[in-house]
């Protein structure tokens, strides 16, 4: 008995490993791609200075496809992406390609939604100090979304974690993986239930150190 | 300082075109304090707005110190802006940065160096009467300190015309005295040539100069203050001019009215003169004064009195016809409201 726990143990532990190295590289290029994106939208589609129709609705189609296609199928139809960029389609590093494509489009949405809840009036003042592009972009606009920024990014999170127990059917392993295979394919039910447990955990705890970090951003409210 | 040629402005929306501004020309004098009011869709705020080019006019040109705007574009319309201040209904600021960053917003978006900024900006939350905010984040200030760091941003870079919508409009009456009593002392103390938007007639009063009165998106009315004020002409500024008087009269009192109602309107020196009295003895007629109020207006008086004149011993038509040419002669204006 002790020794299943053990090996149990070990297992976790490696598990752990993977679905951070999967969420957190993921969650990288959710942040240097899904900025980008979302601010790219955003202004394609406002009349500041580049609204953009062309850009704006092929941009946000995309966006939605790749939203609307379950992760699951998205594993699949990036094995070849991934086999190009990686060599491979085994593994954690193998599973964050496709988990990076749908974190991007996910939080870029997020991102251009943060950016639509700020007052076009604290926008229009800056335009009429003769603020830059740059400027309203870069700071007015950065700094007024960031609570929502913060907060698109913990549900990214979230969501990330969900998928990222899906990899395993690429042979991702992590959390969701160890589960499925001891607690489902073997009936093995107490590992199930550790390893729902250590979930619930970890989701509570991105979820309020995010809320922490929105709200201390947000100055709204102090 | 300001000229306003021809400008129009269209709305292309779901129903079609709307033309917001419709050929409105207005000329506005170095440090005025020059008010544009109008009811909300009068499109005062889109005129007011391509005073910046925040509204590029459809048609016509702003010209400012001479100089034709219109046509500018990026760089140059941005250092253009940068001259103009713009004090807004809903103040506008960044929530995410204290006082002192959205004071410093116009000195920065204008490039100047961080030790310009440090000099100016104490300099000019000082004037606003906020020293002790600079700190604090908007969120932990009242509406009127949130405007008052409107007006400090508005101003930080020395512009030679500041551009208000609605200022006071999203503020209880006490406040709202105390910014136009702020906005006043900024146009005097810096020079400042200030366009101010309303929808009150009470606020353009306060501190206005001259004013122009919109309708329907043209300027039906224009004239120094005092002047619409004593004589308004456009029914919509009549409207607007009663309102802020205000001689309502209770309806027990105008149900069976014997005798002959007068509004009567005495401007300047004349309001000095005992014309009532006087009246009262040379015809013999009972006057009963029954509302009136004086305005101080840019300092001088504007008297308004709604008054009953009776003769009550002979009950003569012709004394009390007398009696009201006396009265007109002899005051600004009279308007029979009844009898």
């Amino acid at each position: 008995m002790a020794s299943e726990w053990l090996s149990l143990f070990d297992d976790l532990y490696k598990a752990f490993g993977e679905t951070a190295l999967m969420v957190g590289v993921s969650t990288v290029f959710a942040i240097i791609g899904g900025l980008p994106v979302g601010f790219l939208l955003y202004i394609a589609d406002r009349k500041l200075f580049w609204d953009n129709p062309l850009v704006s609705s092929v941009g946000s189609l995309l966006v939605n496809v790749i939203r609307s296609v379950p992760f699951v199928i998205l594993l699949v139809l990036l094995l070849p992406l991934t086999q190009f960029v990686l060599g491979t389609t085994i593994g954690p590093a193998a599973a964050s390609v496709p988990l990076s494509v749908a974190a991007i489009a996910f939080y870029a949405r997020l991102v251009q939604s943060a950016l639509f809840e700020v007052d076009p009036g604290i926008i229009e003042a800056a335009q009429a100090f003769g603020a830059s592009p740059a400027r309203i972009l870069g700071i007015v606009l950065f700094r007024e979304a960031m609570p929502g920024f913060l907060r698109g990014l913990t549900i990214t999170l979230i969501s990330l974690i969900g998928y990222s127990a899906m990899a395993g059917i690429v042979g991702g392993g992590g959390v969701g993986d160890l589960a499925i295979r001891f607690g489902y394919y073997r009936y093995q039910t107490n590992v199930m239930l550790v390893t729902v447990f250590i979930l619930i955990v970890l989701v509570q705890f991105v979820q309020i150190a995010g809320d922490r970090l929105a709200t201390y951003s947000d100055r709204k409210g102090s | 300082m300001i000229d306003l040629r021809n400008i129009s402005v269209r709305y292309r929306g779901r129903g079609g075109e709307v033309l917001a501004v419709n050929d409105v020309s207005l000329h506005i004098g170095e440090a005025q304090i020059y008010g544009i009011v109008g009811a909300s869709g009068a499109g005062k705020s889109s005129l007011l707005r391509t005073i910046n080019l925040l509204e590029r006019p459809d048609l016509g040109q702003v010209l400012i110190d001479g100089q034709d705007i219109t046509p500018l574009k990026g760089a140059a319309l941005r250092q253009q802006r940068q001259k103009i201040g713009m004090v807004f209904q809903h103040f506008n600021l960044m929530h995410t940065s204290t006082v002192y960053d959205n004071a410093a917003f116009a000195l920065r978006a204008a490039s100047k160096s961080e030790e310009e900024v440090c000099q100016r900006v104490p300099e000019i939350l000082e004037l606003v009467g906020l020293s002790d905010k600079a700190t604090a984040y908007p969120s932990q200030l009242s509406g009127g300190q949130k405007q008052r760091v409107g007006i400090a941003r508005a101003i930080a870079n020395r512009p030679a015309v500041l551009l208000c919508d609605e200022p006071t409009s999203a503020l209880d009456l006490e406040t709202a005295a105390s910014i136009l009593d702020l906005l006043r002392e900024v146009n005097q103390r810096l020079r400042i040539t200030i366009v101010l938007i309303s929808h009150e007639m009470a606020v353009i009063k306060k501190i206005c100069s001259r004013v122009a009165v919109m309708e329907g998106g043209k300027v039906v009315e224009e004239g120094d203050v005092y002047d619409i004020f004593a004589s308004p002409k456009h029914p919509f500024t009549r409207q607007l001019v009663d309102h802020t008087l205000n001689l309502d009269l209770p309806a027990h009192l105008t149900e069976d009215l014997q005798g002959t109602l007068l509004k009567i309107t005495f401007l300047g020196e004349r309001a000095e003169n005992p014309v009532l009295s006087e009246t009262t003895l040379r015809f013999g007629v009972s006057v009963n004064i029954l509302h009136g109020r004086i305005e101080y207006i840019n300092g001088r008086a504007l008297g308004l009195l709604v008054a009953l004149l009776e003769d009550r011993q002979t009950h003569s038509p012709a004394k009390v016809a007398q009696a009201v040419d006396y009265i007109t002669q002899n005051t600004a204006q009279v308007e029979v409201l009844h009898g």
